[in-house]
């Protein structure tokens, strides 16, 4: 028989908005509350945007967080500025929330490594956007590792999909920071698919947070689409690493309402039916109507919201067309601290090369 | 036992005298792997460092050596110095990913905002009846990643002054210790703090007749064909290259301009090896002052053999001076 082993969930909001229970005492914020929804609509016209620009040519390929906005933005709300936020690729969520601009998102998928050179103080130290999968839950570990050697009351989190757990980086990622009682906080975001293989293709567990029970740390479930019950685990994690308490692992049930990124057609292996359930569930309609429901929120709030939204978005596309070409040098100069004088030969015929091209294309 | 033989450390300690002094310099410097801690590391590279700095900077990990490699990015773009010792070198491709993928990418990535200044030891070669799996030269495969550097010493004094450079360096280095080396030829040397450069040659020997290009274990094998073609007449010069990559070609070349005459002496297989890679750019650049076809004297393109026949697998002394021979004798 499988190991049986028992997995907290946590879920305040149905998909129709009205409340489970009750809430907890730091839901009772107005303030907070309408600033997580605004946070939450921002990202996703942010990410409509995105999309349009990758569909007109003006970006590369971009890996939408369709469906995934109340994950990320908790995430973003919750970390102090001085905790270090090691995202995967399909991060835009916590990343916006976090102080990484729109503008250079847009550079960095728009094929431009300053992108992740960072501006805002307050994410100085976060890494960019992981692609080889699951590895950055190991940089996490390093990360928390330097923190706990240097004894500061810090965190590092770090985020990925339900792909990422099947492997090894992620089991010996939990191993360590539970050896070595890490502080970092795992949330998966269980969107359901690793591109075209479901959940239940992936692993023969029934829940991935689970997995935490391997490496003798903490782990739990919660409904990812529910940002009450999103914002109330991440932040219990935070304080317990932050505390000293250890690691928690935190699978949050969501679903990729998106393709995979804007070269894949996710309707070649998922069902209309499937995504239309999905759709119903989704987590931002879920958090309006209980505003609206608690009339915290109107129409008028969301037409003001919308448009003020939009002005910010259309600056930074602007901000972001307007960025002049890279020095020719650039691709050189941060592979190492200083290029090293054996390669100065082909330092001078990149220039060279590089120079000669953009006299041609004028 | 004289006073002097007392005075004398091993490779393997300087490494250890090294990482101490490093430690004692600089408090963000933190050694971590498999049994470096209360066991002082298999070879006994780490011993007492435990006892000296405290369980905080001395750490043993579980067994997994991805988890070293990216736990060692994390750290080093937090701004500590790990440095990191995959237990041999044949166990190190777990963790190729984050060396490949991460640390020899970050501050390119990042437009310099991050960086990663580890340092990642391992025990390299074959020749000391070791297991499967323990006796790899795999230099090249690391050679090939812009963003690294690899380092490879052949004598104490190299070893220590190359490992302080490696651990000040703001990149990643790959530092490859020849085992066969660790115990050999101990030679007086003085904790002074003092430096080598990681990126030049270095000359071991002056000749004017033929250049024997060499590093790790194998230039010890150059060093002895040198001396016994001494004995025939024949100045070769013996030069240590040290720093496999970025490769500091203007020494080979003002070598082998003035000889004419090369040889390249490597553990490593054959194909794709960092020898292939100096005989091609050397050709670039003398060929027409070549007065023989350079010469490669390798391990051929199979795995290291078991211990009963790895000493037909590495370079002989034998082998060595065939090749010079053959060189010098090219009509």
């Amino acid at each position: 028989m499988p190991l049986t082993i028992k997995v907290p969930y946590t879920r305040y909001l149905a998909p129709d908005g009205t409340l489970q229970g009750s809430l907890p005492a730091w839901a009772d914020d107005p303030a907070l509350l309408c600033r997580l929804y605004k946070q939450m609509r921002l990202t996703r016209l942010f990410d409509q945007k995105a999309i349009a620009l990758q569909r007109t040519g003006r970006i590369g390929t971009y890996a939408s967080t369709l469906g995934q906005e109340a994950i990320g933005v908790a995430i973003g709300e919750l970390m102090q500025a001085d905790d270090v936020l090691v995202p995967y690729y399909r991060d835009t969520a916590a990343q916006l929330r976090r102080g990484v601009r729109m503008e250079e998102i847009l550079l960095y998928w728009g094929g431009d490594e300053r992108g992740c050179a960072y501006a805002d103080p307050a994410v100085q130290e976060d890494f960019p956007p992981c692609v080889p999968i699951a590895t950055q839950a190991l940089h996490a570990c390093g990360v928390a590792s330097a923190f706990k050697i240097r004894g500061e009351h810090r965190v590092a989190v770090t985020t990925c999909g339900d792909g990422a757990t099947s492997k090894g980086d992620f089991l010996e990622a939990l191993n360590v920071a539970g050896a070595w009682h890490l502080p970092v906080v795992f949330v998966v975001n269980n969107n359901q698919w690793a591109i075209s293989v479901p959940r239940a293709m992936q692993c023969a567990a029934p829940t991935l947070a689970q997995k935490a029970a391997g490496a003798g740390i903490a782990g739990e479930q919660v409904d990812g689409n529910d940002m009450f019950a999103v914002y109330d685990r991440v932040q219990a994690a935070l304080e317990r690493a932050r505390r000293g308490k250890g690691p928690t692992l935190i699978e949050c049930l969501s679903y990729r309402l998106s393709d995979h990124t804007t070269a894949d057609d996710a309707s070649r292996y998922r069902s209309e039916a499937e995504l239309k359930q999905a759709w119903a569930e989704e987590p931002l309609k879920r958090l309006q109507s209980f505003l609206v429901q608690h009339r915290l929120w109107d129409e008028s709030h969301e037409q003001a919201w919308l448009s003020e939204a939009q002005t910010r978005i259309q600056a930074a596309v602007t901000a972001y067309e307007a960025t002049a070409a890279q020095a020719p040098a650039d691709p050189l100069d941060y592979v190492y601290a200083q290029w090293p004088s054996a390669l100065a030969e082909q330092r001078a015929q990149w220039l060279e090369r590089v120079s000669h091209t953009r006299t041609q294309e004028g | 036992m004289s006073e002097q033989h007392v005075n004398k450390v091993t490779l393997v300690e300087a490494v250890n005298m090294a990482l101490r002094r490093a430690m004692r310099d600089d408090p963000s410097v933190v050694v971590l792997g498999e049994d470096v801690g209360t066991n002082g590391g298999v070879f006994r590279a780490t011993l007492g460092l435990r006892d000296e700095f405290g369980f905080k900077r001395v750490l043993d990990t579980p067994l997994a050596e991805t988890m070293i490699g990216g736990l060692s990015v994390g750290m080093a773009a937090q701004g500590l110095k790990p440095v990191a010792e995959i237990q041999f070198l044949g166990f190190i491709y777990a963790a190729m990913e984050h060396v490949v993928s991460h640390a020899a990418r970050l501050r390119n990535r990042t437009r310099g905002r991050l960086s990663c200044p580890l340092v990642i030891r391992s025990p390299m070669g074959a020749g000391i009846r070791a297991p499967e799996h323990h006796c790899e030269s795999v230099e090249a495969m690391f050679a090939h990643i812009p963003g690294l550097r690899v380092v490879i010493p052949s004598s104490p004094a190299r070893a220590y002054g190359l490992l302080l450079a490696a651990i000040d360096d703001p990149d990643p280095v790959i530092f490859l210790e020849p085992t066969r080396l660790y115990r050999m030829n101990p030679q007086v040397l003085e904790d002074t703090g003092q430096r080598l450069p990681l990126d030049t040659c270095f000359t071991l020997r002056e000749g004017s007749d033929l250049t024997l290009i060499s590093w790790g274990a194998s230039v010890h094998e150059s060093l002895q064909a040198a001396a016994q073609l001494a004995e025939q007449g024949v100045s070769v010069e013996v030069i240590d290259v040290a720093c496999v990559k970025p490769l500091d070609l203007a020494t080979l070349e003002a070598s082998v301009r003035k000889t004419g005459r090369c040889v390249i002496v490597h553990e490593a297989p054959r194909s794709c090896a960092v020898g292939a890679e100096i005989a091609s750019s050397l050709y670039e650049r003398v060929w027409l002052e070549l007065l023989a076809p350079i010469q490669r004297v390798t391990a051929p393109d199979i795995p290291p053999p078991l211990f009963r026949m790895e000493q037909h697998y590495l370079p002989q002394v034998a082998d060595i001076v065939q090749a010079c021979d053959d060189a010098l004798n090219y009509a």
